[in-house]
């Protein structure tokens, strides 16, 4: 039986807490009182409460009836997690760990953000559930999602700029872990994926596993049996685990898409599985992209949603035992599926949804028509826009707008 | 490492900033101002536990190419220069993992460094490092802070060479006030501890030294004196004037630490 992680929050050698001492008491504070809610019936019902009538789940699954014709091979499913409130999967985990801190009597939020989803969606459920949010950025990433940033301060939160390292997604986890340090007392940090020192990676999973759930409830129901693949992009890898989840003890073919960049074999990727190797990255024992002393490197995606120099544990420990495949895809094939879902489906995905999506297409092509493969579309595409706009008309201008 | 036990004074140096020749004359300045044990601060591209002061000291000795293999061996030319005190080896823990825990320590033992610092190794993940610990004879230091409650008679009871009391909630840095409770949490740690009891984090002015003196047997200066460094970092750069700013740090410190040493007069005669 599938059953990770063990007491100690370790996914067989991976996980843990690598943490200073100060934060081992409030983790631990946390870990009890996720052990009490998810047992408790009526946290459950509060939780799925908000997912119905906040969020609006369940999420539609759309059979891609245009592109599984031009495939020509295996029947394509997307989950469509893309349709919920807020615009991606982000919400379910934010929802759950708000009504965790409100339980714990803590009505202030730390988040951290990359392209800004969980950040939003951090400062949605602040506002719904009446709380403080202070949301940290890397100011590279302001730059590059200004639009996030205006709606976070929309909803009411405060966004602090990160000036340390590369100025992305590490670097703002870096100061959002070093204020919870400070303020643990008072403060919830609100992790937006898998990754972190135990309990997150479960407490995340288990807020996301609503996506594989459902899907495979739907799925069922709609193909009379399971998919024959499974597919997930994976920065932190949260989408990617809440899908995966519910599917690891079944007959069904795993598969996490990490960023390549311009290439694996350029230093411009973010594949941490298929390139890392094993340390320690915001208190967790997991895969990293480091230099041979141990020194974090900068990782590189198009997408800022998969610009992550580690990977949540459990997609560590689920490479390591092989239960899930791990490939990557690099920026162009991944804008390549960009455009080929708005073109043939009428669905702008996410920049890091692509990423699964040209993944699913490579396989799908390769099965046979009575095989099924099923994608988690984990965010729509609404942010990606503008940078897209800018990226195609330097690439292909002509083959893009001309006609 | 055997330690007098009482006002004691630690300081903490950031391992190549501004140069590693530098490291070793503060160290030296450091040694001579009273200094008790040194803290060799290994820089980290992700440091988790530090404030600004020692993220950018960091960063700047990460551009002069420090590793921890080339900190440990600092330890080694320290030594070879005159530093006679012990020296912990303050590292994170991915680059321990990234060197090899047997190797770290092998190195250390060769290096002379008398015991080993891991801000993100809390005891629940530190038993493969403690078993080295004990096979190599180089104390593992232990921390607690004001949120360890009833996890500090764990760790103090294990507690080797010195246990270190982060004083507040936060990272490094250097703070105006130390929080009022303080003084109950250095009781509660004493009370179980058979090391000294050392308190850090926030520790930048002869005042607070004055007071934390009579509720612990030393403290840790660390982001004030990396500060100092920083300000007198294109000084100590320069042959011409590194003496000069080598006695500017000295007199820095001697004030600062005053409270805990008598007859430490080495500012006024560089005054007169």
């Amino acid at each position: 039986m599938y059953n990770v992680p063990n007491e100690n929050g370790r996914f067989g050698e991976f996980g843990g807490k690598f943490v200073p001492e100060t934060l081992m008491r409030p983790l631990e504070e946390i870990e009890r009182a996720l052990n009490e809610a998810l047992i408790d019936a009526s946290f459950r019902e509060e939780y799925m409460h908000s997912l119905r009538e906040y969020s609006g789940r369940p999420t539609a699954l759309t059979f891609a009836e245009n592109i599984t014709k031009q495939l020509n091979g295996a029947r394509l499913y997307f989950k469509r997690e893309d349709l919920n409130h807020t615009g991606a999967h982000k919400i379910n985990n934010a929802i759950g760990q708000a009504l965790l801190a409100k339980r714990m009597g803590k009505k202030k939020l730390i988040a951290e953000t990359g392209a800004g989803q969980h950040g939003v969606a951090a400062a949605t459920v602040a506002a719904r559930f009446g709380m403080e949010c202070i949301v940290f950025m890397g100011e590279e990433d302001i730059k590059r999602q200004e639009l996030n940033v205006f709606r976070m301060k929309l909803l009411g939160a405060e966004v602090v700029p990160v000036y340390s390292g590369n100025r992305t997604l590490k670097d703002a986890t870096n100061e959002a872990i070093r204020y919870w340090v400070q303020h643990c007392d008072d403060h919830f940090y609100m992790i937006g994926s898998v990754v972190g020192p135990h309990p997150y990676p479960k407490m995340v999973r288990e807020f996301q596993r609503i996506i594989g759930d459902e899907a495979k409830e739907q799925f069922i129901k709609r193909e009379g049996k399971l998919p024959d693949v499974v597919v997930a992009c994976v920065g932190g890898g949260s989408n990617a685990i809440g899908m995966f989840y519910p599917f690891l003890e079944d007959d069904v073919e795993l598969v996490g898409v990490e960023a390549a960049g311009k290439g694996i074999d350029t230093p411009y990727h973010a594949a941490t599985i298929t390139k890392g190797t094993k340390g320690v990255i915001h208190g967790s024992m997991t895969y990293l992209l480091q230099d041979e002393y141990g020194q974090i490197t900068e990782p590189y995606s198009i997408s800022a949603g998969l610009d992550y120099p580690g990977v949540g544990p459990e997609h560590a420990y689920l490479a390591s035992i092989g239960r899930v495949r791990y490939e990557s895809v690099t920026d162009e094939e991944a804008l390549e599926a960009f455009q080929q879902l708005a073109r043939e489906e009428g669905i702008i995905p996410a920049i890091e949804s692509a990423h699964a999506l040209a993944k699913a297409f490579q396989i799908a092509r390769q099965r046979s028509k009575d095989e099924t493969v099923l994608v988690c579309l984990s965010g729509r595409g609404d942010k990606d826009v503008q940078a897209m706009m800018t990226h195609l008309k330097g690439a292909s201008e002509h083959a893009f707008i001309g006609n | 490492m055997r330690l007098s036990g009482t006002n004691m004074f630690i300081p903490f140096l950031v391992a190549g900033d501004p140069h590693p020749d530098v490291t070793i004359d503060l160290a030296l300045v450091l040694q001579a101002a009273g200094a008790d044990v040194i803290e060799l601060g290994v820089p980290y591209s992700d440091p988790l536990a530090d404030g600004p002061i020692i993220q950018r000291a960091s960063a700047r000795a990460l551009k002069q190419g420090m590793t921890l293999p080339d900190a440990i061996k600092l330890a080694g030319n320290m030594r070879k220069k005159g530093v006679k005190i012990p020296i912990i080896i303050f590292t994170y823990y991915n680059p321990v993992l990234q060197l090899g825990k047997e190797s770290f320590f092998a190195l250390a033992k060769e290096n002379r460094v008398d015991g080993v610092l891991i801000p993100d190794l809390p005891f629940e993940e530190s038993e493969p490092i403690r078993r080295l610990s004990a096979e190599t004879g180089l104390p593992l230091i232990s921390l607690v802070a004001p949120t360890s409650k009833e996890r500090i008679e764990k760790i103090a009871s294990q507690a080797q060479g010195f246990l270190y009391c982060v004083s507040s909630l936060g990272v490094t840095g250097v703070r105006d006030t130390l929080p009022e409770a303080i003084n109950e949490f250095l009781a509660e740690v004493k009370q179980y501890s058979r090391v000294p009891v050392v308190v850090g984090f926030g520790i930048s002015k002869s005042e607070q030294v004055q007071v934390l003196k009579e509720h612990c047997d030393g403290v840790v200066v660390g982001s004030a004196l990396v500060q100092k460094v920083e300000e007198l970092s294109d000084r100590l750069l320069q042959q011409e004037t590194k003496q000069y700013a080598l006695d500017e740090f000295r007199c820095y410190v001697e004030q600062l630490v005053a409270p805990l040493q008598e007859g430490a007069d080495f500012c006024n005669e560089v005054r007169r």
